[in-house]
């Protein structure tokens, strides 16, 4: 049925932090590595190893430059994934029935058996959160790795989301964000998590905290108060021009 | 958005093919026997030609069956129905025509509603798309219809109706093409809101996520034919309308009148290519594209 559920159990999503995303990939690629030999069809590759390859991936990270009003230009590394949401619109205009969004714990997923590959819901997802397959020709997403946050086979510390349990940096958070006592209810709150493209009204269940301000490397002296003040005049250049053999080297050379 | 030739085709000949049928069943033209008969494989062959040309973009055509199942919610499931439902209505009153000379009235109103319906459908389908700022209006099941409608006068040799329409149908065509071009801009959703990274300062994409394509990019984001876009839109509205309705108000003669069949239906394909072309969907922007 791709009309969705009025509630859902729980909600189970991703917080990720982009204020300590360095932006390595490394959530990508153990995604593909998980999802290509797990749930569903593989994710393939066209033309992998030649002058044009293309592929299926359900995670992509991009790059943003954010240009202060004043001060330095911040690099911000952005994973996108699906988000989960709750008014989903690619669930609504999926004509099968394969799209669907889950009662228990509010994972969207594709029953490819279903997919009729017309492509529709990608066009209606905002946040191109959706591929289809070339190989295939059935639509391919994100699915909160649900083959292991409930699979009693694997330790415990591997029930997560590959990306999840991947990233170094410690960006990526799983849990229900329907709890308002979970972990990442309370990262959220505590760090102001965003809805991406809140405007679509898709109200996503992943959330995006927002980088945090960064010392500011081009300020010319620090302000009075700061600790960084008492050591600070003795840092300052002493001389402008060199004094001592440098000096003396400097003016010979000038004269030759 | 990528304009696919097999959507373009899809909804340019089944858009003319319901069109027809709309008029045959009000009665439009007054025919029965063979001539009837002929009307009828006309309006069918675009109709059904139209549907199958759909059919070619899909990753698993052989599932198209289950396409039916999500009217409740889905407005490609909803065209489904009622295209089959139309086609259906609409052949019981043809048989009426051609094989007892009969005009089942009844039957062809329900049928003209259902052709109607199944451009509306059809129009819903991109008009629901949020994400599309340029189609999500009410203005795109208006022109569709207003399109749909117009072929069919065209088709069933209606003069007056026609001319009136055509007229018609150009109003609405440059209203749309006005609204779209703003409508991005309008829909309040941009690289900041993308990225929620507005309040720190100005967005800019950085770095793309692959260095080569990938399928959103190729089905979202299509910028190459857009240079074009003033130039299609003028050859759309001569040959999809001014030409077309010259050779009507002409003296009626048949040469006339196939080619000013074929003149509108090489425009609105043309006013079709732009339709798709021009879109442009928000993912777009996560690229720093439109
Ligand atoms: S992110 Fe896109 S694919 Fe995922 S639930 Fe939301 S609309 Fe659907
Ligand atoms: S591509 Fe598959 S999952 Fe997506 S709308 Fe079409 S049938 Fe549904
Ligand atoms: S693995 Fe972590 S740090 Fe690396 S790109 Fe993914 S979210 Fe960012």
């Amino acid at each position: 049925m791709t009309t969705l559920p009025e509630k859902t159990d729980r909600k189970l999503g991703l917080v990720i932090d982009l204020d300590t995303c360095v932006g390595c990939h490394a959530c990508v690629v153990s995604c593909k590595g998980w999802n290509t030999e797990n749930y569903g069809a593989p994710l393939s590759d066209q033309d992998p190893y030649g002058a044009d390859p293309t592929g299926t991936f359900l995670n992509r990270v991009h790059s943003y430059e954010v240009q202060p009003e004043e001060g330095a230009a911040q690099l911000i590394h952005f994973p996108k994934s699906c988000l989960h949401c709750e008014d989903a619109p690619c669930v609504t205009v999926c004509p099968t029935g394969a799209s669907y969004k889950r009662t228990e714990d509010g994972i969207v997923l594709v029953n490819e058996t279903d997919c009729i590959g017309c492509g529709l819901c990608a066009w209606a997802c905002p946040y191109g959160a959706r591929e289809m397959d070339a190989a295939e020709g059935v639509m391919k997403k994100c699915t909160l790795c649900v083959d292991r946050i409930y699979n009693d086979n694997l330790p415990e510390v591997d029930q997560v989301p590959a990306c999840v349990r991947t990233c170094p940096a410690g960006a990526r958070h799983f849990g229900d964000l329907g709890d308002p006592d979970s972990e990442v209810s309370q990262l959220v709150a505590e760090r102001g998590g965003m809805d991406l493209m809140p405007e679509q009204g898709t109200k996503p269940v992943n959330q995006y905290l927002p980088p945090r301000p960064k010392d500011e490397l081009d300020r010319t002296a620090a302000p009075e108060d700061s600790e960084i003040d008492v050591l600070a005049p003795y840092l300052n250049p002493v001389a402008d021009s060199p004094k001592g053999f440098l000096g003396w080297l400097d003016k010979t050379l000038e004269k030759l | 958005m990528h304009p696919a030739p097999s959507v373009i085709i899809f909804t340019t000949l089944s858009g003319l093919g319901f069109g027809l049928l709309f008029w045959l069943g009000l009665g439009f033209p007054a025919v029965t026997g063979w001539t009837a008969f002929a009307f009828f494989a006309i309006a069918y062959a675009l109709a059904v030609g139209g549907l199958l040309a759909s059919t070619f973009h899909l990753g698993h055509p052989e599932r198209a069956i289950k396409a039916f199942t999500q009217w409740r919610s889905s407005w490609l499931s909803r065209e489904a129905c009622t295209s089959v439902a139309a086609l259906v209505v609409m052949g019981l009153y043809g048989a009426g025509l051609v094989f007892f000379g009969e005009r089942w009235a009844l039957l062809g109103w329900i049928g003209a509603a259902l052709s109607l319906l199944t451009v509306y459908t059809t129009s819903m389908i991109y008009a629901q798309m949020k994400t599309v700022p340029r189609w999500q209006t009410p203005l795109t099941p208006v022109l569709f219809l207003t399109l749909a409608i117009t072929g069919g006068a065209i088709l069933s040799g209606e003069v007056t109706a026609a001319l009136v329409l055509l007229l018609l149908a150009a109003v609405v065509q440059v209203i749309w093409w006005q609204r779209g071009d703003g409508a991005l801009a309008g829909s309040g959703t941009n690289l900041a809101t993308a990225t929620g990274l507005g309040k720190p300062g100005q967005v800019r994409a950085f770095e793309p996520p692959h260095t080569g394509t990938n399928y959103l990019l190729r089905e979202f984001v299509h910028v190459v034919g857009r240079k074009h876009a003033m130039k299609l839109r003028l050859i759309a509205l001569v040959l999809g309308y001014a030409l077309p309705f010259a050779l009507l108000a002409l003296p009626f003669n048949h040469v006339f009148a196939l080619l000013a069949v074929l003149s509108h239906l090489t425009g609105i394909a043309a006013s079709r290519w732009l339709f798709f072309a021009e879109a442009e969907h928000v993912v777009g922007l996560y690229y720093g594209k439109r």
